[in-house]
């Protein structure tokens, strides 16, 4: 003869039994964990503390004609030193770059300038005039262009004028794109009982975009040198149906930048989220 | 009467299914819940010393690394925070949320020196 165990009895043991399963598998398998979120300091790439004033001059920029992209770079990156720098920024007009550097290209009574800037003495050497493009298409017509940075005198007369700020100038270049090609995209359908399922599929597509490549180069406006420089390269694509105006498509390229281009004077921080464990 | 079997049960099946760990180990565990209790409160510069004690307690374990290196990072110590996440997935090579942290951790770093052109 057995004795029977209450009904509610067992019922508790069982619970008691169930749940203690679970406390021992998760002691068992031993990892606690507790997301937290983080600030990731990021310390300043380059040493700005002799200056209190920034000029952003200018960029010698090409590609698509849709959007004035020396005059865009300027707007939005003072206005993102005014929000997230020390430094007071200066509201000036912009330096005709292009026509600095053509007129850097010619020889000239003054004294021709070697590779940094620096005048050259010998009156006999006198260099090649090198014909810019007029029209900047793509990284081949901007290259010539790049001299200019490297003319030290240049950018301490600059500097001069201004106070001796620190210079941000450089090069940008935004151009159209288009890329064909297997793409994968979720699509949705409905199973025999009506319910919701997402599938990933390759599709053939043919998409247009632009690429944006700005190269940021900061120069101390009491030396004229190059104190620091910096390139991206950054890439959008719509499906070719999609009409996308190009502002939009540069703005939403230069947000992806904006970080990148004041980390580099001055400190930011990264929010995040990691995972403690026990 | 049902209550109190029930409790010792639950108290028993715990007891069995703990690892028998070394004392080592269970003070730096104290160390390694008391460092995550202080973060959470944004207190990392404590946690920082009791994750250090708890690795100095006891160097494999990988978790008390994987925290330090959180709290490195936090505090902008990043070479540190590096060494400190490689050696957690070198005692711990299969952890996914140490090989997530770190791969997190990477794209800051590696996004914040790309492309950096000396002149």
């Amino acid at each position: 003869m057995t004795a029977r165990v209450p009904k509610k009895k067992s019922r508790n043991l069982a619970l008691a039994a169930v749940a203690a399963a679970l406390a021992a598998v998760a002691l068992g398998c031993g990892t606690t964990y507790y997301e937290i979120p983080i600030e990731t300091p990021i310390q300043p790439k380059m040493d700005v503390s002799p200056f209190q004033r920034v000029l952003v001059a200018g960029f010698v920029t090409g590609g698509t004609e849709d959007v004035d992209a020396n005059q865009e770079t300027v707007r939005l990156l003072r206005a993102q030193l005014r929000n997230k720098s020390s430094l007071k920024v200066i509201d000036a007009d912009l330096l005709p770059l292009m026509e600095v550097a053509q007129e850097h290209g010619q020889p000239s009574a003054s004294g021709p300038s070697d590779q940094s800037g620096q005048a050259i003495a010998d009156p006999r050497i006198v260099p090649k005039s090198v014909a810019l493009p007029t029209q900047i298409k793509d990284e081949k017509d901007l290259e010539p262009y790049e001299r200019v940075f490297a003319n030290t005198a240049y950018w301490k007369r600059i500097g001069e004028e201004f106070q001796n700020p620190l210079i941000v100038t450089g090069t940008v270049l935004f151009s159209p794109h288009s890329r064909s090609g297997y793409v994968q995209r979720d699509q949705e359908a409905y199973d025999s009982f009506g319910r919701r399922i997402v599938r990933p599929v390759r599709m053939y597509m043919e998409r247009k975009g632009f690429i944006l490549r700005p190269k940021f180069i900061f120069i101390d406006g009491r030396t004229g040198a190059t104190m620091y420089s910096e390139s991206y390269r950054e890439e959008i694509l719509y499906n070719a149906q999609t009409n996308t105006p190009a502002l939009s498509s540069y703005f939403e390229l230069m947000d992806r930048l904006v970080p990148n281009f004041l980390s580099a004077l001055s400190s930011q921080k990264i929010k995040g989220t990691r995972v403690l464990l026990k | 009467m049902q209550k109190r079997d029930a409790c010792l049960v639950a108290v028993l099946a715990i007891a069995a299914a703990r690892p028998l760990l070394a004392d080592a180990r269970s003070d730096a565990k104290a160390q390694v819940d008391f460092g995550i209790s202080v973060a959470q409160r944004g207190l990392w510069r404590e946690a920082i010393y009791r994750w250090e004690k708890a690795v100095q307690i006891d160097p494999t374990y990988a978790a008390a690394y994987n925290d330090l290196a959180i709290a490195y990072e936090h505090e902008g110590q990043l070479s540190k925070a590096r060494k400190a996440y490689e050696k957690a997935l070198e005692l711990d090579p299969n952890n996914t949320q140490i090989r997530q942290n770190y791969d997190l951790f990477k794209e800051i770093n590696d996004r914040t020196s790309a492309e950096k052109e000396k002149p």
